[in-house]
């Protein structure tokens, strides 16, 4: 009776190091895409000071307020864990301590976004 | 009795296809590589105080508007730092995408468009923002209408 083999999927090794490259790529992408969108909003004040006024106060209601934090939590990741790659890269001791230092970037990430969310929610829901 | 050579690694007698110097390619990605980890250090400086002045300092988010990119564009330090900054962020998020169009697109022909459309995208976008930057009035007179500010002649 054959049985229908299922591949093994593409799992490398799994754990901190594979899962921080994956991380890694989707902030950049979703940073990347934001870039081009953010490049074109603030183009408006080439348009004119009314089209750009328009445009950013859609940025400032709750659900843009929200997206703005996770926008945020994506760059602070991407910024803390980009600094961890380096430091992979160049430092003698960073691949055996590649594990301690995501740990430290997830702290360090953890304390920024928590006062950052504090000031940031406080401005979009005028507290 | 002669003394063995041992000629050094990769020292010719190479299958073309794993030759680590193809021709005109260079060492590109390593060129690639390295740009990615100067630009990240700098643009994570850029980036921070970008988000700190902007979302955090005075009014947050709430204090944006047409004034304040007058405020800043004023002075030359805020234009080169966004001018970095747009440079910087392009160029390391479109060697980002290219890597991942490499890693994931398997057809020559899809990984070709897709960088086709990448790479259009950015020189669009760094034209519009250099320009945008260079060319920022802030007082502009639109259909012969003055924009009203404090900082504006009146007119």
């Amino acid at each position: 009776m054959p049985k229908t083999l299922t591949p093994a999927g593409t799992l490398y090794r799994g754990r901190e190091g594979q899962w921080s490259w994956v991380a890694h790529r989707i902030t950049g992408v979703v940073i990347f895409f934001f870039l081009l969108v953010h490049v074109l909003d603030t183009s408006l004040v080439r348009v004119s000071p009314e089209a750009y006024d328009a445009v950013i106060a859609s940025y400032k209601n709750p659900i843009m307020g929200l997206g703005e934090l996770g926008l945020v939590a994506a760059i602070l990741f991407h910024a803390f864990n980009g600094v961890r790659v380096i430091l992979v890269d160049f430092w003698k001791k960073g691949p055996r301590y590649h594990r301690q230092m995501l740990w430290a970037v997830v702290g360090l990430w953890a304390v920024v976004m928590i006062a950052f969310s504090i000031r940031h929610l406080s401005h979009v829901f005028g507290g | 009795m002669a003394t063995p050579t041992i000629e050094s690694p990769r020292s010719g007698r190479v299958a073309p296809g794993y030759s680590r110097t193809p021709g005109s390619r260079g060492n590109f990605e390593m060129t690639a590589w390295l740009f990615m980890r100067l630009s990240g250090a700098i643009l994570l400086v850029l980036i921070l105080v970008h988000l700190y002045v902007n979302l955090v300092a005075g009014d947050g988010i709430t204090g944006i508007d047409f004034g304040f990119v007058a405020g800043k564009w004023a002075d030359p330090v805020w234009q080169i730092w966004d001018l970095t900054l747009l440079w910087l962020s392009m160029l390391h998020g479109t060697n980002g995408i290219r890597v991942i169009i490499n890693d994931y697109a398997e057809k020559n022909s899809t990984r070709m468009w897709l960088k086709g459309v990448l790479y259009t995208a950015t020189v669009v976008i760094l034209v519009l923002g250099t320009l945008v930057i260079f060319t920022f009035d802030p007082c502009p007179v639109i259909d012969g209408v003055a924009h009203v500010a404090d900082y504006c002649p009146a007119p």
